[in-house]
């Protein structure tokens, strides 16, 4: 169990630099998630908390003690790596207590640890077999057997779903967050998928080319995503995002005036809005509804049945596209001319530097 | 079908070719060995005669063959152990380490491999005798394992470039310090890498004639040196020579037939993942 702390965090490869400053306090016990597309500094940020890359200018913090000059073994933290890292010449045992073996603890201990982890993760069956007898499941039981038997203070997990398939997906996902209910460690998760961030972490800190675009729980980051990016990262399917013209405002409403030629009044922002500024508006998919008076007018180009409900994939006038959620049982028909109309309250607006504008006061967030 | 059958049939018989002519050399040494010293210069070679073991019998009176063998045995097998020790080190920092010029480094060991041991005879020769190394065993051992070690290296990065650096962090991460990375996980996922690597080196340094006939006389003299002892520029010696030579390559000969599963093994590891 441990806190970790980023103060001011900076990484540089050569003359460039891939991280730009980031300040972060995990909590204690809390599960978090690094979320965002590939290349934004996910996997360097938590290689640096491993300790497997150096910090080019701040501090990290574990359990309030400077961690940087420590190195990897010291900061008692356990990784569990995308392409799960087991030692191919060592059985499931042996891969789980190699550090134990390192670190001098009498073989009766590592026995009796190892045999404690594997039954908790169910895989007693498995001990006497070597890596390349397992399947991409069992393997990723093993890196995670692995972590846990150090009984590490943080568990750093890079990616740890993404070689498997979308049914083990699923049933792992469901596995890590029982196993951070059991073992009530700090857990920090890196993923490019927000489905697994949303569905597993107490709060995400999505991160943006280097730089924390926005940390919050899942639903404050999907109800309330600060920018532009976020708005667009988190949630399936994507936030529909059309241009818009400010009309009028009053303290109350805002008219916009869609690039399809119709108007939109939605609630009006915080932030002051002058005449014919250019903004963003979102809608996510299941605030449109169908409705033959909708301001929202086009054609369904095509139409994703998921069972309890469907996707409609839709071209409006001025041929931007637009997903809307309606029931499985729907009529529609790909061609079919449809109109929605928007929740107004749940509209989401971004000016054009991609920040949000919010309607009340943003929950403010320890960060 | 019938076709790949064909060309199958077709490449068997040129390999078979190329095998037999490489072998040749060999087989003709070893007939020789066994014939008098006039019917190994005689026109037409006679493919059939009488086998005689004088010409063994001679080489074995005039030479004690156990002590260059001893030779042999030592300098071989301490050079690729010194070459090994060398060069794991440098490979494992070079394939896990690289930096800008790690590939100019590795360029340039090779190189030194394209220069004529020759060419560095004399100042060679003269630090071994300040040194007091001529004609010993470590003397030998020390000059043979540096010009084993480019390719030690050379073949070693190879090996280390295949294992995922992802292991050696997972081994970091379980607190294994640098010695302990490269003894538990690095070394035994290459042991038929560096099997294959530890073999073509007592190979190369068994057959190394060069600095044996420059550095050593009688005490550290291997069997490259007893074997050019019975060449002489007159007389007829090529019966006695085939039989030195066939005393001298016999032992690599069967060291390199009993181990050419783990050569073939090591040389294509990592090939198929």
């Amino acid at each position: 169990m441990a806190t970790v702390e980023l103060r001011n965090v900076r990484k540089q490869f050569g003359t460039h630099e891939v991280i730009h400053g980031i300040d972060l306090l995990i909590q204690d016990r809390e599960f978090i998630a690094f979320v965002g597309p590939s290349g934004c500094g996910k996997s360097t940020l938590l290689r640096m908390i491993a300790g497997l890359e150096q910090v080019t200018e701040g501090e990290i913090l574990i359990d309030g003690s400077p961690a940087q000059d420590v190195p990897p073994a010291k900061r008692g933290l356990a990784m569990v790596f995308q392409s799960y890292a087991l030692y191919p010449h060592m059985t499931v045992a042996e891969n789980m207590s190699f550090s134990l073996r390192l670190s001098g603890t009498p073989k009766a201990e590592r026995e009796q640890k190892v045999r404690t982890v594997a039954r908790i993760l169910e895989m007693e069956p498995l001990l006497e077999r070597r890596p390349s007898q397992l399947s991409g499941g069992q393997l990723q039981r093993v890196a995670i057997g692995r972590a846990m038997v150090r009984q590490p203070k943080a568990f750093l997990l890079d990616e740890p779903l993404s070689n498997l398939d979308a049914a083990l997906q699923g049933q792992m996902r469901l596995e890590l967050a029982r196993l951070h209910r059991e073992l009530n460690t700090t857990m920090i998760y890196v993923t490019h998928d927000q489905l697994e961030a949303m569905t597993m972490a107490d709060r995400i800190v999505v991160l943006n080319q280097g730089n924390v675009e926005q940390l919050g729980s899942p639903l404050e980051l999907y109800q309330h995503p600060a920018t532009f990016f976020v708005a667009g990262f988190i949630g399936a399917p994507k936030m529909n995002f059309l241009d818009a013209e400010v009309k009028t405002v009053d303290a109350q409403h805002l008219t916009l005036m869609l690039t399809t030629g119709t108007s939109i009044t939605v609630p009006a922002p915080l932030q002051k809005l002058n005449a014919n500024e250019k903004i963003k508006l979102g809608i996510r998919a299941e605030h449109l509804a169908l409705e033959p008076e909708g301001e929202l007018r086009g054609e369904i180009e095509a139409l994703e049945h998921l069972g309890p409900r469907a996707y409609l994939h839709t071209r409006l006038a001025d041929g931007t596209r637009l997903v809307a959620q309606t029931d499985g049982d729907t009529q529609a028909r790909p061609g079919d001319h449809v109109a929605f109309r928007a929740r107004s309250e749940a509209t989401h607006l971004f000016n054009s530097s991609g920040k949000a504008l919010t309607r009340s006061d943003p929950q403010a967030e320890p960060c | 079908m019938r076709r790949i059958g064909q060309v199958r049939w077709e490449l068997a018989i040129v390999v078979w070719a190329v095998a037999l002519g490489m072998f040749f050399p060999i087989l003709w040494m070893l007939l020789c060995s066994f014939k008098t010293e006039i019917a190994a210069v005689a026109t037409p070679p006679a493919l059939f005669f009488h086998p005689t073991l004088e010409n063994y019998h001679a080489v074995l009176e005039r030479a004690d063959y156990l002590a260059f063998a001893r030779n042999s045995v030592l300098v071989s097998l301490g050079s690729t152990l010194l070459a090994l020790a060398l060069a794991i080190p440098a490979a494992y920092s070079m394939a896990f380490f690289p930096t800008r010029r790690t590939r100019d480094i590795l360029l340039w060991m090779l190189s030194t491999r394209m220069l004529p041991a020759v060419g560095v005879l004399v100042p060679i020769y003269l630090l071994w005798r300040d040194l007091g190394l001529l004609d010993t065993v470590f003397g030998l051992i020390l000059i043979d394992s540096i010009s084993v070690l480019p390719i030690v290296v050379w073949m070693l990065f190879s090996f280390f470039r295949e294992v995922p650096a992802v292991i050696l962090e997972a081994s970091r991460m379980d607190g294994a310090t640098q010695i302990e990375e490269m003894v538990h996980v690095l070394l035994p996922l290459c042991t038929p890498g560096i099997a294959a690597t530890a073999l073509l080196s007592i190979i190369l340094c068994w057959n190394e004639a060069f600095w044996s006939l420059n550095l050593t006389t009688v005490k550290a003299a291997t069997l490259t040196t007893f074997t050019a002892s019975f060449s002489s520029p007159e007389g007829l010696f090529w019966a006695k020579l085939s039989a030195a030579s066939t005393l001298s390559i016999a032992p690599i000969l069967i060291f390199g037939w009993m181990s050419q599963r783990q050569m073939v093994r090591g040389l294509s590891f990592g090939a198929v993942k």
